[in-house]
């Protein structure tokens, strides 16, 4: 699939920001007054900012208010009516913590699970293609989940569960990208299923529809970069799990490491989403004699 | 509302008959030519006089080459477009209401006006049968002509969708699968019709006669020549049949 970046941006800051409000909603001592502000500031703008990233990605984002109504069977509408709930639950919240209220725990906790419930969202719009093989795999949203809440850990400058967050997730997102090598193959979509023609002996493509491409291809067949996929996983594999888990032992010594920590572990993310995205692979490339 | 309807009234659709397309792409171009100034807006091409022109479809057709060990290569034309599916998931996924399915008679249509043109459902469609429309920002896909198969303005006969009224060769069939009498639903039995993806779950409407094997000449020791030379050897007379039966003593 095409890795739009304003797609990448979504599901990286959105899931960092809503990670953070897990985070603080879970807190069992939480911060109060100016200084939770902060921390505040910076969920909302991630999460924010995530989302208005997702509208450069639609072709008439002035109607973007519709996508709210189709949560009984779309997961990008749910993703959209979350995201809201959840923005303003943790308004609230983090109000009350401001003002140092006599804040409700129980607001926090219904804050942070709505957070954790919108990144499953998220990650459900792509888990749920069964189209595409790589994808649609209970591995995808468990990662997405343990990215944005190891992310929200990090930037809350909390060793333990950001040591533990940071292992984790990169030993799912390893989980996810051998499984996903088989996925396709294991699917039972091929160029036989998809032209009904099997019994007339070894099928491939003679002659495309057009000589140029077409939206589909450059949406769906994307094969560009597929060559460098093991440099980038590696890469991915280093500014995700092995910087960041370095930094984080040495921030016991040096406080202010745990900031490396997170610009590299956010580095690893954009990589890795990227990848998500590019190695995906459509199963309508099979009547483009890729597959 | 993208929620499917539990079922619909008919099921309008198309029979596509790979043992007849010749692969002209005469549906392609008339498909464009009707969709491009009917339902919905145009049927966009970018660059069309560029070094790449790009521009939305909404039928196809793609040829494959099929080959058993032994036996010559064999072509086949792949006509595609929407299969207007029983279970579709490009509605379900639509996040506006956008894409739905008619209960009236199951096609799938998408309202432009409602569309945002987030493309999930072109995703979410296995087949490739919807495009982005990359100048109106909508999402494009087969009406199944619905703009003609009701319209009192036209003939009669043309009330059918533009691809089956063009296709010179006869392979594109277009009726009510609901109706076990209508001449898709006999094709289709007859000729072992075939759903393209079954896995995928869509159940489509659309159906696919597959092609016949073809003959192997090569096998048979089939002489396309042999009975014309037959003829022509009786007929010979004359100087020529001295030569022939002179030759034939050696
Ligand atoms: S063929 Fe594709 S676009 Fe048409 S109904 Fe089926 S899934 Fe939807
Ligand atoms: S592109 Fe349009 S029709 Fe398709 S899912 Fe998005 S809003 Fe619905």
């Amino acid at each position: 699939m095409h890795p739009a970046p304003s797609i990448i941006i979504f599901t990286v800051f959105s899931g960092l920001g809503f990670g953070l409000m897990a985070y603080l909603g879970f807190d069992t001592d939480p911060l109060r007054g100016w200084n939770v502000l902060p921390y505040y500031l910076i969920a909302f703008s991630l999460s924010i900012g995530g989302l208005l990233s997702s509208l450069f990605h639609l072709g008439n984002p002035q109607r973007a208010w519709r996508a709210l109504s189709q949560w009984r069977t779309s997961w990008l509408s749910r993703e959209g009516v979350l995201a809201i709930v959840t923005l303003a639950l943790n308004f609230l919240f983090g109000l009350s913590l401001f003002f140092s209220l006599d804040y409700s725990k129980n607001l926090g906790f219904v804050s942070g699970i709505f957070a954790i419930i919108t990144v499953f969202s998220t990650a459900m719009i792509y888990a749920q293609m069964k189209t595409v093989p790589r994808w649609n795999n209970s591995g995808v949203p468990i990662l997405f989940i343990l990215c944005s809440l190891a992310g929200g850990a990090i930037i809350m400058g909390d060793f333990k569960l950001g040591l533990i967050g940071v292992i984790l997730s990169t030993l799912i997102q390893l989980l996810v990208w051998v499984r996903g090598d088989k996925a396709l193959k294991n699917s039972s979509t091929n160029i036989s299923t998809s032209t009904g023609l099997k019994n007339l002996g070894k099928l491939r493509l003679l002659e495309s529809p057009h000589t140029g491409e077409n939206y589909l291809m450059k949406e769906m067949v994307f094969v560009i970069a597929r060559k460098h996929v093991f440099k980038l996983r590696i890469l991915s594999l280093c500014f995700l799990g092995v910087i960041p888990v370095i930094f984080l032992i040495l921030s016991l010594s040096v406080g202010f490491l745990i900031g490396l920590a997170m610009i590299s572990y956010f580095f690893g993310l954009l990589i890795s989403r990227w990848l998500f995205f590019a190695e995906a692979e459509h199963v309508v490339s099979f009547y483009y004699g890729r597959g | 509302m993208t929620s499917l309807p539990r079922q619909t009234d008919k099921k309008l659709g198309l029979a596509i008959d790979l043992d007849t397309c010749v692969g002209c792409h005469a549906c392609v171009i008339s498909c464009k030519e009707w969709n491009t100034s009917n339902y919905g807006v145009p049927l966009s091409d970018v660059e069309p006089y560029g070094a790449n022109p790009v521009g939305s479809f909404l039928n196809r057709v793609h040829t494959f080459e099929a080959k058993l060990e032994e036996r010559p290569a064999q072509i086949i034309h792949f006509p595609k477009s929407c299969l207007h599916c029983e279970d579709a998931p490009c509605v379900t996924v639509c996040p506006t209401g956008a894409s739905y399915k008619r209960t009236e008679d199951g096609i799938v249509l998408v309202n432009e006006d409602w569309c945002i043109g987030c493309g999930l459902c072109a995703w979410a469609c296995p087949y490739g049968a919807r495009e982005m429309d990359e100048v109106a920002g909508v999402m494009k896909k087969c009406t199944l002509c619905v703009d003609r198969i009701y319209n009192e303005n036209i003939p009669e006969e043309d009330r059918e969708p533009a691809c089956v009224r063009s296709c010179p060769a006869g392979a594109r069939h277009f009726g009510d699968f609901a109706d076990p009498t209508s001449s898709v639903s006999k094709l289709t039995k007859e000729r072992g019709g075939i759903d393209l993806m079954p896995e995928q779950g869509t159940k489509p409407v659309n159906k696919y006669l597959p092609p016949r094997l073809k003959n192997d000449i090569a096998q048979e020791n089939f002489d396309v020549l042999r009975p014309l030379l037959e003829e022509h050897d009786k007929n010979i007379s004359g100087f020529l049949s001295w030569v022939d039966k002179t030759l034939e003593k050696f």
